[in-house]
């Protein structure tokens, strides 16, 4: 009995020991944000601020320098709203509808197209960074926040439409099979049968692609301009502008604003975070 | 209008159709086109045979982003495996707390890599991070300087991306034990077989397809990581951290030679489709003959 006590005890150790590992980093930046930079130069990365200060969470919102800009994040940060809202709308909603069709409208040669988008799911970005630079520059929208949206929605169509077809294929498809006999449409099927039940799904999927769209920082990085970088772009200038004296407080606070979204989509609904991650890994 | 009430499905569909056949497909040909042309600063149409992938192959710099690749993807994987399977296993036995563990293990997940990157920049800092720390409690002599030694910075790349990582496998590997069925286990219990044979013998033989999606996933994450380095090293120290990403991009954008570039992509695309297409294949099947 002693010994399998000491064993739970050992247990809960090395899972609190973990937990102290993941959660250090969080520490050192929230901490970090809120230390005054002599503070920072005399004391411990791991010790507590002896005075806090805000001064640097303002810094990173409106002054900060990224490159030659000193307006801090906050331009930036709309960017990825702007960026971010319309594209994960844009993709959730055509992936539905695709997903419906290719579990419900099966027709020849549905297989094969859906196996040719899975595989574009899969594909690494670095493939088609160069001809999407030459076709957003013909299409007038490079280095803007729509030639993002068109990118970030293009290649998000695979996940989207991935995660729709799982859940619809659950659906017999006795139901449609007896809507149709009752008179009604494509879109009416959808519309009264489908779009009801799907709330989980389309949790799942809006989730997903915000994370993706959010966090993002190859197109970013590649495909806009000076008024429209996304905010993990900018967070990547401002830590490494060379002007002046490097202000890591600064730098940590940025570093939280960037990731809060995203924390706080995953605090709130980490059951479907976690549902994303896992429907295109485990075969469901 | 009848033709259109029964081709509605199709119809729907072709947007999307066009869209990866253009952008992905069509983008995917160009690339490999242009790998096969003398492009430099602008794309040229003329085929020039293997070129740009001997020059790829003779270039210093491409050989230690490919050997860092192994360097990192290899550890990079089997190290997250191996912690997020033991943190499956002992979130696994009745814990109290387990949920709030659980969200504390997976957040990094939610994180832009740049953020990750960035926090541990500022940790492994020499200067002020956790060397200074250690120091500070009276070890005068411990040295973390990995973030500047160029034979060591590539490590602290796997440091990072096992921390944001290595919870999600973790998450992976407890849906996979969850779903192990409880009766056969119970039945072992009752003949006595203790636990660690259970996992060894009855558990983890169930999870082999979990196995093959953490690592399929894991490899992915490996190939394409390039926000990461970007921000954590930015490929430095010299070009001692590059990763194939990096090397594509650096030719891409700032060094104007399309044809490194997209060989260069290729490459990686090769090493993307050595491992997923027999996993895809296997996915695939099972579905059709439904």
């Amino acid at each position: 009995m002693t010994s399998n006590t000491l064993l739970r005890w050992g247990l809960y150790g090395i899972l609190i020991l973990f937990a102290a590992f993941y959660l250090m980093p969080l520490f050192v930046m929230l901490t970090t944000s809120l230390k005054s930079l002599e503070e920072i130069r005399t004391g411990s990365l791991l010790a507590l601020p002896r005075e806090l200060t805000f001064a640097p969470w303002a810094e990173a919102w409106s002054t900060a320098c990224a490159g030659t800009q000193c307006e801090g994040l906050r331009p930036f940060f709309w960017n990825s709203v702007l960026m971010a809202v319309p594209a994960v709308l844009l993709s959730t909603i055509i992936g539905a509808l695709n997903g419906y069709v290719f579990a419900q409208w099966r027709f020849r040669g549905a297989n094969l197209f859906f196996a040719a988008i899975l595989f574009g799911c899969f594909i690494p970005f670095q493939v088609v960074l160069l001809p999407m630079a030459q076709m957003l520059g013909l299409m007038g929208l490079a280095g803007t926040i729509p030639g993002l949206i068109f990118v970030h929605v293009i290649y998000g169509l695979g996940f989207t439409t991935l995660f729709f077809r799982n859940y619809y294929v659950t659906i017999p498809q006795e139901l449609v099979r007896a809507a149709k006999v009752d008179g009604a449409g494509f879109f009416r099927i959808f519309w009264s049968i489908f779009l009801p039940i799907s709330l989980p799904i389309i949790t799942v999927s809006v989730i997903w692609q915000f994370t993706q769209i959010w966090n993002d920082f190859l197109f970013g990085v590649s495909f806009s301009g000076p008024g429209s970088q996304p905010v993990t772009v900018a967070l990547n200038n401002i830590v490494n502008s060379t002007t002046g004296v490097k202000a890591y407080n600064v730098d940590m606070a940025a570093a939280i604003i960037a990731a809060l979204p995203t924390l706080l989509v995953y605090v709130v609904a980490g059951k479907y975070f976690i549902r994303g991650l896992t429907a295109g890994s485990v075969k469901g | 209008m009848e033709w259109l009430e029964r081709n509605v499905p199709k119809v729907v569909l072709a947007p999307s159709f066009v869209a990866i056949l253009v952008f992905v497909y069509g983008f995917i040909a160009w690339t490999a086109w242009i790998s096969f042309t003398k492009s430099r600063l602008m794309p040229r149409y003329e085929f020039d045979g293997i070129g740009q992938y001997e020059r790829l192959f003779a270039a210093p710099r491409w050989d230690v982003a490919m050997n860092n690749l192994f360097i990192f993807g290899g550890l990079f994987i089997v190290i997250s495996m191996v912690i997020g399977l033991a943190l499956a296993i002992f979130l696994d036995q009745k814990i109290r707390a387990e949920g709030v563990l659980r969200t504390i293990y997976l957040y990094p997940m939610a994180l832009s890599l740049i953020v990750t990157g960035t926090a541990w920049k500022w940790i492994l800092n020499p200067g002020l991070g956790i060397q200074q720390a250690v120091r500070g409690w009276g070890f005068e002599n411990f040295t973390f300087d990995w973030l500047i030694r160029p034979e060591m910075a590539i490590y602290t790349i796997v440091l990072a991306a096992v921390w944001q990582a290595s919870g999600f496998v973790m998450a992976l590997f407890l849906a996979g034990l969850r779903s192990v069925d409880t009766e056969i286990i119970r039945a072992a219990q009752v003949d006595g077989i203790p636990t660690h044979r259970i996992y060894s013998a009855i558990v983890i033989p169930t999870m082999a397809p979990i196995f093959l999606s953490a690592f399929i996933v894991l490899a992915h994450l490996a190939i394409k990581a390039f926000d990461l380095v970007i921000a954590l090293t930015g490929g430095g120290p010299g070009y001692a951290t590059d990763l194939p990403a990096t090397y594509m991009y650096a030719m891409a954008f700032s060094r104007g030679d399309l044809g490194q570039a997209a060989s260069s992509a290729m490459i990686m695309m090769g090493v993307i489709f050595a491992i997923v297409v027999p996993y895809l294949y296997s996915e695939l099947r099972p579905r059709r003959d439904q």
